[in-house]
């Protein structure tokens, strides 16, 4: 949505500017086009942004009510299904506290001191980003498997990783693991450290500057940083089908979702995949209207 | 600075939340046979099959958890794990715990029987090679047959799209393949060259290879995509009974492969798990009436005689030959055509 509006208000803004400084029989358009290349270039837009974001969309949820609201009732209330929803929210609540504290911490280090191996630090918090989420998955493989590094010695044991959930949350939270950090680097370097400074001239303890002064401080970056990863943590593919067994105890709702499709059960498939499509919905809203507040936070601390 | 509630409720309801959350997944306990046994909850049983069993296995398991039941007064939960054939050894070898295996060729077995997880002599321990059903390979074509595509030879014409997944990862596609192999050596002056010749050009006419039986499946009947679909004889009936009553037709061609879909228990993970016995009754109960039964329901090719003769209208008369005859053995004919460089990787060069 932002692009098309953006590309329909760009020449707006920059009229009333010119009309402001200009007289006004002198003023012409920003663009030269006539308007019959406005209205197609606008209409392409349109049609491009209905075609691949919202048919879609609609195809999911039309897909999983062709049966009825009684197959959509008994196919995300199927045992398979809740044990799915389950594993996924437990994956969530693993992954969330842990890389937000990670976050956090990183973030808080890297925006707020001067240390060396800084800049080796922020490259290995973007590794995930760099690195495909099937390399995520096998990687644990490698070092957990029954032939991995440390397969012999988790086998004595009888410690299941992989094709268990332990692997599952793993695998998501290193795929989930920059997002809070590099929401808060940027947003705590934007802010500087001066309100810190203050504090520890008045005579404030690190802890203290760091609880009651940054804290407060980036709590709507922060909120937003937990956001897209618990957004991605839910959503997250390729690294758990590669550590998954395959079997309801280790099928989260994406992994639930092809399985599904796999087993030709179509309405199901898009009805358990309504339900991530419905969390996606959700944290597009609540991103909103978490950005706008983030956004004001930053300008109050900077301005 | 504007300040609110807001984000701190927020905290408080997702930390209650995962407060919750972390409760209820202390609740499902470790499963170890003997702690199971002793408090009366379901023995557990793992079986890692391959791609198009999902439908017998799952009515299977309720049939077998329901037989042992009465006859041992223990109850049962049979999971079953599905994916290409070879992913899912692989998946075993990586350590996926698996009490039995049902994959679809003896090769994958054998590749988990090399890392000392079953017996090398596993495929001798049931009767009839470990295969309690077999299958072949048939057409599935779209209704009315508009190309007319009737034997092996009506392939590799010009214009014909054919839909089959990938045998270095599909144990199906490997049965394809070498069906197709198998073919072309039985023609009159057929030889290693010309059957070569014939599956190159066979695979030109692949437009998309899936990894798994299922997934192309999906890619003919869904997406509607290609001609003809080389698929397992239980997947075909499956799609044209399931998914488009009067939009697919079966094709028997006049010779196909024998499929020995073979099973075996993992000795190493049921000792382990204490699960030996029922791992072995659960095996043997495919070769019961009952489960020959269900097989032939499912479209596998039974074994026992009685069954057979009363599904005779399901499964037409067809030439079949065994791999042994044609190709030695698996290990063999994995080794000349599907292992990297082999056969397969010279005659099929993507996007050509």
């Amino acid at each position: 949505m932002n692009d098309s509006t953006s590309i329909v208000a760009a020449p707006r803004a920059l009229e009333s500017e010119k009309s402001r400084s200009q007289n006004r029989a002198a003023v012409r358009r920003a663009t030269n086009e006539p308007v019959g290349v406005q209205i197609v270039l606008i209409a392409l837009a349109l049609a491009f942004l209905g075609l691949f974001l919202l048919v879609p969309l609609a195809v999911v949820f039309a897909e999983a009510f062709r049966k009825g609201w009684e197959v959509y009732r008994a196919s995300i209330t199927s045992p398979e299904a809740l044990a799915a929803i389950k594993l996924t929210l437990l994956v969530a609540a693993i992954t969330l506290p842990l890389n937000t504290l990670f976050g956090v911490a990183a973030a808080w280090a890297i925006a707020k001191f001067r240390f060396k191996g800084k800049s080796v630090l922020i490259t290995l918090i973007d590794l995930p980003f760099a690195v495909s989420p099937v390399i995520a998955g096998l990687i644990f493989v490698l070092l957990f498997g029954r032939q991995g590094v440390l397969g012999e010695w988790l086998m004595a044991r009888d410690w299941k990783i992989i094709f268990a959930v332990p692997g599952i949350v793993l695998a998501t939270a290193f795929v989930t693991f920059p997002f809070v950090a590099r929401e808060l680097i940027a947003f705590m370097e934007a802010q500087g450290t001066e309100e810190e400074e203050a504090a520890m001239v008045l005579g404030a303890s690190g802890w203290q500057a760091f609880w009651r002064v940054t804290i407060p401080n980036i709590k709507w970056g922060l909120l937003y940083g937990i956001i897209l990863c618990n957004a991605r943590a839910m959503g997250e593919f390729g690294a758990v089908s590669v550590v998954t067994g395959h079997v309801a105890r280790t099928n989260t709702v994406p992994l639930q979702v092809e399985l599904l499709y796999g087993e030709y059960q179509f309405a199901a498939a898009f009805a358990v995949a309504s339900i991530l499509t419905l969390v996606g919905i959700v944290t597009l809203v609540i991103k909103r209207i978490v950005e706008v507040r983030a956004h004001s936070q930053l300008k109050a601390g900077s301005g | 600075m504007f300040r609110s509630a807001f984000p701190s409720t927020l905290f408080s309801l997702s930390l209650a939340g995962s407060a919750l959350l972390s409760g209820c997944a202390t609740q499902p306990a470790d499963n170890s046979a003997s702690a199971a046994k002793a408090s009366g909850t379901p023995l557990k049983l793992l079986n890692v099959s391959y791609d198009p069993t999902r439908e017998f296995y799952s009515d299977y398991n309720k049939a077998f958890a329901a037989h042992y039941g009465a006859k041992t007064g223990q109850s049962v939960a049979v999971e079953t794990s599905h994916g290409g054939s070879g992913k899912q050894a692989r998946s075993i070898i990586d350590g996926n715990e698996a009490d039995v295996v049902t994959l679809a060729l003896a090769y994958d077995i054998d590749s988990i029987a090399d890392q000392k997880l079953l017996d090398s002599n596993w495929q001798s321990k049931l009767p009839q090679n470990s295969s309690p059903y077999t299958s072949t390979i048939v057409f599935l074509v779209r209704q009315g047959n508009p190309k007319q595509i009737k034997d092996w030879s009506d392939l590799v014409k010009p214009g014909v799209q054919v839909i089959t997944p990938n045998p270095k990862s599909s144990g199906g596609a490997r049965w394809n393949y070498l069906a197709a192999w198998g073919y072309a050596l039985s023609q009159p002056g057929g030889n290693e060259a010309k059957a070569k010749d014939f599956v190159t050009r066979l695979y030109k006419n692949v437009p998309v290879l899936d990894s798994g039986a299922r997934g192309s499946t999906t890619t003919f009947v869904e997406r509607g995509v290609g001609d003809v679909l080389l698929a397992w004889e239980n997947e075909a009936l499956l799609a044209a009974r399931e998914l488009g009553q009067g939009k697919f037709e079966i094709v028997t061609p006049p010779q196909s492969i024998l499929a020995e879909p073979p099973v075996a228990v993992v000795d190493t993970v049921a000792k382990k798990r204490g699960t030996e016995t029922l791992a072995k009754a659960y095996l043997d109960y495919l070769y019961t009436p009952q489960g020959q039964e269900l097989a032939a329901k499912h479209g596998y090719r039974p074994r026992d005689a009685k069954i057979t003769a009363k599904y005779a209208a399901q499964f037409p008369k067809v030439k079949l030959w065994t791999l042994q005859s044609r190709f030695g053995d698996w290990k063999s004919a994995q080794k000349t055509h599907f292992a990297n460089g082999g056969v397969f990787d010279q005659i099929y060069t993507p996007g050509q």
